[in-house]
């Protein structure tokens, strides 16, 4: 136990008050600011990205609209790239990445049994500037300035010459946010997995989900690089006159859609990863086994991860590139179905030994079962050159990508909802809600989709406004309308099922489901602090494998945020170390940011005028609090040294 | 005291007591070499995406640099990778400093390394006046300027941190959780001193010698 604090009153609080006085935020509008809580910023992030799908929805209801009947003049030409263009990068950038990141901010820290996760400030952080993308790409759009040259902006198209407007900055502007929001998330992800997890998780104890979030994490690091780099030439390009992507002055448009493609692709398995991972989880507790091939379904992943870096000129066939590359990237492209393979088989293997009990979240996943299986298989058929190339920019390509993106993530994520719903809530979403919820989207989904796969090989191109009657696409074009009703009408069901339980649902109690992992042990929603006694872990499913009497762990200070490190590889306990109070400096910072990536798209000074304030608002940040104030103690003074990397974990003898 | 987290009983529950582990730890056991290994990571692969546009570049071009164009004159950057080299001696000398929790050596290493630091800034400055063509000549000047560019944000953000480091070392309050700072920093700074060798390569001799 720690000792008393001076300033305390006599009385001895009990350890929950304590840990709430130190972990909690202020209340109101200042503690909604300055909040470093994983789990408040997750819900946050979680909330945002909804609402940027279902904005995005609209956008592509229009479009289906639009599409609807031939030389239908709904919407203009300007107007219905820009849509398309928005729809796209909305899509990508604003919902399916931060939405699988949010789930992590909220539960990696609850899996590994951790009080926090690692750098709360970065995270706090990273939601501003992910709203401060999100303005960025929206907000123009109404003023008639919303990005039009597609969601890969493609050189020369977007260059200064054919896209004079602001519009193609805007676009480049929104990536440098929303990578820097993502690239936050994935170092302090990576960390929390690796240094903060419960005694006893060693590396083949952690979950599965968990894992999917560190490959996640890695593929966020090396690829998302490659956009910012990309989009800083297109706009010293457009901006101040260099030549990366203009041919007249030994530049090549090509080089382009190298480094797009290159962060590109590997973007498509960092979106997917978490909703394989979440398959599992489903899988997994509604068995009520452990997984099938845990390490296999690991290792299943983790080579995703490496192949998903080999693949992206597999996007260039129809460039005209030497026929060895193309052939080297269409045995990359068919590899990568290899491990997904190995997974599917996992997760049936899982189900057929176990009892499944077809709650919500499973169901999803048997959608997810469904429509990610053809997503893989127009795949595979996509890796052939020649079929490439003759579906090449056809609607056969985009049933393809949303059989993909909407059944590798869209359906885990909807499952996830209902599956951790109680978690954050306390109360349980209708059984009854979630199935027909489910039953409107699949429906819709694959009549909306699937048509798009003969439309695409009938030669209708993606991207047109409109098209004539004598095409013959008119009738598909018109049913899929239809789908798109269905869909709207269970993305509704979801979100009244989801208001009226949060009102009204039953009481979930702490493990609803009768689940195995860590977040299940603590209450519904948890606290501030995660865990009273933090836990310790027996086995791979801790709430089903601990013994009766498996430690917890005491000894943490409870009158600072004092947190357990512990080893990369057996997850032993290293040292404690404390964490930064909330603060009001990550917001502030965002700002300052911001305003530099704004201005920088009007003038080049802007990004001189900006540091200042940056460099203010870092500093801010960095700069501990007075002398005197919680947390800056002496600490006692056998542990004025620091233990060095090689030492046993006290710290040096005395 | 034991020298390992007991495991002993407690009110009838088995406890993991750790109140006697130490409150930090260098190197990689601390969270705070993780998150600079991932900042490594992510502008290590800046810069080789840099690189690999530059030899992109190269081979779509007949003439690397364009004819007229002389390549980058050798002498500031050559004098800045020997200054960049030396740096790292009092950087190491700060780094071996806070592991020993030696507040007077921390604060004199970290001046001296502050000095190389503005040092190898002002003379990044002259190296862009000498390399002999600009960002808007060609495809040639674009990807050579955005490297060194590149860099020069490196050196300039590692000066920043190091001067903000340096100022919290000397005003307080010190705590034994900022001298992993420190370590950190030195980390931080070896990764901007090596980058250095293969840019400098690219930059002065790719256009001399490949």
């Amino acid at each position: 136990m720690s000792e008393p604090d001076r300033e305390l009153p006599p009385v001895v609080e009990d350890d929950a008050a304590m840990l709430e006085r130190t972990w909690g935020d202020e209340p109101g509008i200042v503690g909604w600011i300055t909040t470093t809580d994983h789990k408040r910023i997750g819900i946050r992030y979680l909330v945002t990205a909804f609402i940027f799908f279902l904005a995005g929805g609209v956008l592509a209801a229009l479009m289906r609209y639009q599409l609807s009947r031939p030389e239908n003049t709904f919407l203009s030409p300007d107007l219905y790239n820009q849509i398309f263009t928005t729809h796209g990068s909305n899509m990508m950038f604003l919902f399916a990445v931060p939405v699988t990141q949010a789930l992590g901010i909220y539960f990696v820290p609850l899996m590994v049994g951790a009080r926090s996760i690692a750098f709360p400030r970065l995270i706090a952080y990273s939601y501003w500037m992910y709203v401060g993308g999100g303005l960025m790409l929206w907000i123009p759009l109404f003023l008639n300035n919303g990005p039009d040259a597609g969601w890969f902006a493609y050189t020369p198209l977007s260059e200064i010459l054919y896209s004079p407007m602001k519009r193609v900055d805007v676009w480049a502007q929104m990536i440098t946010f929303t990578e820097v929001a993502a690239l936050a998330i994935a170092v302090s992800l990576v960390t929390t997995v690796f240094k903060m997890r419960a005694p006893g998780m060693s590396l083949n104890r952690i979950p599965v989900f968990v894992w999917g979030m560190v490959v996640q994490s890695f593929m966020v690091i090396f690829a998302m690089p490659a956009v910012m780099i990309a989009s800083t030439a297109l706009i010293l390009d457009r901006l101040v006159n260099t030549h990366f992507f203009d041919t007249e002055r030994g530049g090549d448009p090509l080089l382009w859609q190298h480094l797009f493609w290159f962060f590109g692709h590997p973007e498509v398995y960092i979106i997917f990863i978490p909703g394989t991972a979440l398959v599992s989880t489903f899988v997994t507790t509604f068995s009520r086994r452990h997984m099938f091939g845990y390490l296999a379904v690991v290792l299943s992943l983790v080579s995703t991860g490496f192949i998903g870096f080999g693949l992206w000129v597999h996007h260039m066939f129809a460039t005209g590139i030497p026929q060895l590359g193309a052939s080297f990237f269409t045995a990359a492209s068919i590899i990568v179905a290899i491990p997904t393979g190995i997974q599917f088989f996992c997760w049936i293997a899982t189900l057929w030994s176990g009892h499944p009990q077809l709650k919500t979240p499973l169901i999803w996943a048997m959608g997810f079962f469904w429509v990610f299986l053809i997503g893989g298989l127009t795949g595979v058929m996509l890796a052939a050159v020649p079929l490439d190339i003759q579906v090449h920019d056809t609607y056969f390509v985009v049933a393809h990508l949303h059989y993909v993106l909407i059944g590798g993530t869209v359906f885990p994520l909807f499952g996830a909802f209902y599956y951790w719903f109680p978690k954050f809530t306390g109360r349980m979403m209708n059984e009854k809600l979630g199935i027909t919820s489910f039953i409107l989207f699949f429906l819709g989904f694959n009549i909306t989709f699937f048509p798009m796969h003969i439309l695409g090989l009938h030669g209708m191109p993606r991207r047109i406004y409109t098209y004539l009657p004598e095409t013959g696409w008119g009738t598909l074009n018109g049913l899929e309308l239809i789908g798109v009703v269905l869909m709207t009408l269970g993305t509704l069901t979801f979100i009244v099922d989801a208001w009226m339980s949060l009102r009204a649902g039953v009481a979930a109690g702490n493990d609803p489901w009768l689940a195995g992992t860590l977040e299940w042990l603590t209450s519904s929603p948890p606290p501030a602090y995660n865990f009273l006694h933090p836990p310790t872990v027996a086995g791979r499913e801790p709430v089903w494998d601990n013994p009766p009497d498996q430690p917890v762990v005491v000894g943490l200070r409870n009158d600072v945020r004092d947190v357990l490190v512990t080893h990369v590889m057996d997850g032993t306990p290293d040292h404690r170390t404390e964490f930064p109070d909330p603060s009001k400096w990550p917001l502030l910072t965002a700002m300052a940011t911001s305003a530099l990536f704004v201005g920088s798209i009007f003038t080049p000074r802007a990004v001189i005028t900006c540091l200042l304030p940056l460099f203010v608002t870092m500093t801010g940040w960095f700069w501990p609090k007075k002398s005197g104030e919680t947390g800056t103690q002496p600490w006692p003074i056998e542990h004025r040294t620091l233990p060095m990397p090689n030492e046993p974990p006290t710290g040096k003898a005395a | 005291m034991s020298p390992e987290p007991a495991v002993h009983t407690l009110r009838e529950r088995k406890v993991l007591d750790v109140s006697m582990l130490a409150p930090g730890g260098f190197g990689y056991r601390s969270l705070m070499w993780w998150g600079t290994l991932g900042i490594v990571l992510i502008e290590g692969t800046m810069f080789a995406l840099v690189i690999g546009a530059y030899f992109y570049l190269r081979s779509r071009n007949a003439y690397w640099p364009p004819q007229n164009i002389a390549p980058p004159d050798l002498t500031w950057g050559t004098l800045n990778l020997f200054l960049l080299l030396a740096s790292a001696v009092p950087n190491e000398l700060a780094k071996k400093a806070a592991e020993k929790i030696d507040l007077r050596a921390v604060r004199i290493w970290l001046v001296v390394c502050l000095a190389f630091g503005v040092g190898f800034n002002v003379i990044r400055a002259v190296e862009f006046l000498h390399l002999n063509v600009t960002f808007s000549n060609d495809a040639y000047g674009s990807v050579v300027w955005t490297l060194l560019a590149l860099h020069t944000v490196h050196i300039a953000t590692d000066v920043v941190d190091t001067g903000v480091l340096t100022a919290l070392m000397f005003k307080g309050p010190i705590e034994e959780k900022r001298f992993v700072d420190v370590e950190e920093n030195a980390v931080y700074w070896y990764f901007v001193v090596f980058t250095w060798l293969p840019i400098y390569g690219v930059i002065y001799w790719a256009p001399r010698i490949i």
